[in-house]
């Protein structure tokens, strides 16, 4: 029994959500030529890069033995303080900090309510997700925000909001690539998440709260600030994604990201996380965020009525979420 | 009901647990098996029950050869299992546990609770424990749930009852209560298979002892016609030793002093001290509040009143952050649910103590972490494929060394240690002992808490005797013997 003797049965276990993903890239290309253009790739990353940046963490979360409903309404609700600060003539970077900061602050409330006031954390968040709906609603009225960038004054201001959705790192001899920056920025989220998660003490700390809290705590691991923060990282990445997609849609209303929590869940659990923590990698959820991608993209060229793209994204979640049991 | 097992084999993949296992239990006798963990005791057992299929070998039950294909079976057929684990459903009520599957019905599903209670009653009274038939089984402690385990067997018309560790989490009451309650089936012609790692209560109570060695059958013995030491020797197949290996230390100046740690209803004024070098062991029954005392000088149980001196010097500790930076370790009792990260590496768990120590500015050191995990696999012995092997899959002496090796490096003055030998067996109980010793030598206070009593008397410099929360009496342990900590333990003076 050696460890670098692994099964073919083992391997499947461990890379079964990038095979899964591997596969359905290459049926899809096979029956839509429209597919598998480049340009639809960079398209379906841009597509991807909101889900997988709230679903990076998510990942932290569930890791740590949480679940983080809220994500879907903190994206809202930070990305109408954003739009609500840009109106009000605040200057666009501070305005992105700003709203940053409240998505992690948004989170952190999260945290406290599942470690201090010892709720559990679904249904901690699902008061937080709610609560933040509602506030939403409040500040905007029920109205959209629209018309953001032309609404800022200074140019540099207003670059650096359309950059964030909208913008493209372009390279090469007569600037043959061109990468989308929200693909761009879910990729660094990718490295720094992989890094912290497996490379530093606050990572082992993650993971061990997930495994045995019990335990952990007995070994001086502070559980409450891990679980505090974990939510706290939630919220920024649910932030920066709504920011992200403001950037891109150039107007911001109360109703948006409603239904991302399942998304995000959807990708941590294809990605072969363990709902009750301690078990997990980045890279899987990253595996997950994109066969969700791929599926939305391929189905939608492919002309599959929105009705049964529903029941084929379950079906292939089941398949997934079976495979990985078998290990 | 006489059972015969012979030539049996039995492979889990391509790892070969029992080879050519077997043995013979007669009517009405109460049959010790004994082996080390992992010898195949209880695997052995599971293929008479059921649990598991075997490869190979047959199982004569009364002349009959038999395959029972589930536990259920055999149930039926009046063989049933003790486990070692408790299989409760800890929302349920006692009574709700032991009717579980066999509720006593009006008709048409109607459970019928009067007779339910009154069978249960009785059986309670038989067994001479009182554990009210309605508590909540997750509120009860250990060693009433295990009692609880025991009754949901009596409940059935068994003729043979295999038991796995069934005093691992009793008290010397209710210990003496399942005796009796033994001693009153093999009368009615019961045989009782008794896996124990308790040598003294083997002794006591069993006829003959089967022993076990690697998976494979090596002898079988009256219990009149051998010692101690001939078990050992034939369990792990060469000489250990003596049982306690003595110690040589020089002890030191005061490292731990408590005083007046009090929690209402818990423990009453408790005050101690321990010093460098010197082993104290505490001792008292189940429930009396010794882990709780622990768990409090740890900063894992709050308490009302109480100091705590650390060299001399009071100390604050309010969580078990702060006493590990006051140089504290604390070996739980329950390493399955408190000591170990179960579903992790030997060394993530080693590590995980030891953050500090393998990083550098919140970065993980490749190099520091290898270093630190090598050194404990080796130094402890833990029998393992590599670092990464699960802690799952490793026998319980391993599990615990696993345990002791990540308090280890965090360079304690003080290691508190809660039941540091249940659940392991004698060459592992033998290690852990050593370990011990060299920690005291190292000049580490050592306070163990246990109840083994020959492990109290036999690791001790001093001994802790607690009743109901109070120290009731802390006695040199060249003094002590088994009787005055029992006076001390019941609430009895000397």
């Amino acid at each position: 029994m050696e460890k670098n003797k692994k099964s073919i049965g083992a391997f499947i276990g461990e890379y079964g959500a990038f095979l899964a993903l591997v596969l359905l890239v290459i049926v899809i290309s096979c029956v839509s030529p429209e597919f598998r253009t480049a340009s639809n790739f960079l398209n379906l990353l841009r597509q991807a890069s909101f889900n997988g940046l709230i679903a990076f963490g998510m990942t932290c979360v569930i890791l740590s033995d949480g679940i983080d409903l809220s994500v879907g309404s903190t994206f809202a609700l930070s990305a109408i303080i954003c739009a609500e600060l840009i109106m009000d003539g605040v200057p666009a970077g501070l305005a992105i900090l700003i709203s940053l900061l409240a998505g992690t602050a948004l989170g952190v409330v999260s945290g406290v309510l599942v470690t201090k006031g010892r709720l559990q954390p679904f249904i901690a968040t699902l008061i937080t997700m709610t609560a933040y709906r509602g506030l939403a609603l409040i500040i905007t009225n029920g109205k959209p925000i629209s018309r953001l960038a032309s609404s800022i004054e200074s140019e540099s201001g207003s670059f650096l909001f359309k950059v964030l959705g909208k913008g493209n790192l372009v390279f090469g001899p007569n600037e043959m690539f061109s990468i989308p920056i929200p693909a761009i920025i879910l990729v660094v989220a990718l490295l720094i998440f992989y890094f912290v998660l497996h490379h530093t003490t606050f990572g082992r700390r993650i993971y061990a709260t997930g495994s045995n809290a019990k335990c952990a705590n007995l070994v001086g691991v502070n559980t409450t600030g891990v679980k505090i923060s974990v939510y706290a990282i939630s919220g920024f990445m649910s932030a920066l994604a709504g920011l992200i997609m403001i950037s891109r849609v150039d107007s911001a209303q109360p109703t948006l990201g409603e239904g991302y929590e399942l998304d995000a869940i959807a990708a941590v659990a294809l990605g072969g996380t363990s709902m009750s923590g301690g078990r997990g990698k980045i890279v899987g959820t990253l595996a997950g965020v994109l066969i969700i991608a791929v599926l939305n993209n391929g189905l939608n060229i492919l002309g599959v009525s929105t009705y049964y793209q529903e029941v084929i994204k379950a079906i292939v979640i089941l398949v997934a979420v079976l495979s990985d049991r078998k290990r | 009901m006489k059972i015969e097992m012979k030539g049996i084999n039995k492979s889990f993949g391509t790892n070969q647990v029992l080879k050519n296992a077997g043995f013979v239990l007669e009517d009405g006798e109460v049959h010790a098996l004994m082996g080390e963990n992992g010898a195949g005791k209880s695997t052995l057992m599971k293929i008479l029950t059921g649990v598991y299929t075997r490869d190979d070998g047959t199982v004569i039950v009364d002349g009959e050869e038999v395959v029972y294909k589930s536990p259920q079976e055999a149930e039926k057929a009046g063989i049933v299992f003790i486990y070692q684990e408790i299989n409760s459903l800890f929302d349920m009520t006692v009574e709700e546990n032991l009717f579980m599957g066999k509720e006593i019905t009006k008709g048409f599903g109607i459970v019928d609770k009067k007779a339910m209670r009154a069978k249960a009653q009785e059986v309670m009274d038989k067994m001479g424990v009182s554990i009210p038939v309605d508590a909540v089984m997750g509120e009860l402690s250990v060693g009433q749930q295990q009692m609880v385990e025991i009754c949901k067997a009596l409940m059935v018309d068994a003729k043979v009852i295999i038991m796995d560790e069934p005093t691992a989490a009793l008290t010397q009451s209710e210990t003496e209560g399942l005796f009796e309650v033994i001693e009153s089936l093999r009368k009615k012609g019961v045989s009782i298979v008794y896996i124990s790692h308790r040598m003294e209560e083997i002794f006591e109570l069993c006829d003959r002892i089967t022993i076990l060695r690697d998976g494979t059958y090596i002898d079988t013995k009256y219990i009149k016609d051998i010692t101690m030491d001939d078990v050992v020797q034939m369990m792990i197949g060469r000489e250990i030793g003596e049982r306690f290996p003595k110690r040589d230390v020089k002890i030191g100046d005061e490292v731990l002093r408590v005083e007046g740690l009090t929690k209402n209803k818990v423990f009453h004024d408790v005050c101690f001290s321990v010093r460098a070098g010197e082993v104290l062991g505490v001792s008292g029954l189940m429930g009396a509040g010794r882990t709780e005392i622990m768990q409090s000088i740890f900063g894992n149980l709050s308490r009302e009143s109480g100091k705590i001196f650390i060299d001399g010097e009071e100390v604050t500790i309010k969580n078990p952050r702060q006493a590990i930076a006051a140089g504290i370790g604390f070996v739980t009792e329950d390493r399955k649910t408190e000591g170990l990260l179960l579903e992790k590496s030997i060394a993530e768990n080693i590590e995980i103590a030891n953050l500090k120590k393998v990083s550098s500015k919140g970065v993980l050191n490749k190099k520091k972490q290898d270093e630190i995990v090598k050194q404990g696999i080796e130094e402890f012995r833990v029998k393992c494929f590599g670092p990464w092997h699960e802690c799952n899959n490793l026998s319980g002496g391993n599990q615990q060394k696993v345990v002791l090796a990540k308090w280890i490096y965090t360079d304690p003055k003080i290691l508190i240690l809660d039941e540091p030998t249940r659940g392991v067996d004698i060459g592992a109980k033998k290690e852990i002992y050593d370990v011990i010793n060299q920690l005291a030598a190292k000049g580490v206070a050592v306070i163990m808490v246990s109840s083994e009593l020959p492990e109290v008397l036999g690791m001790s410099d001093r001994i802790m005797v607690v009743h109901e929360g109070t120290v009731t009496g802390i006695i040199d342990a060249a003094d002590a013997d088994q009787a005055k900590v029992m006076t001390l333990a019941t609430g009895g003076s000397l």
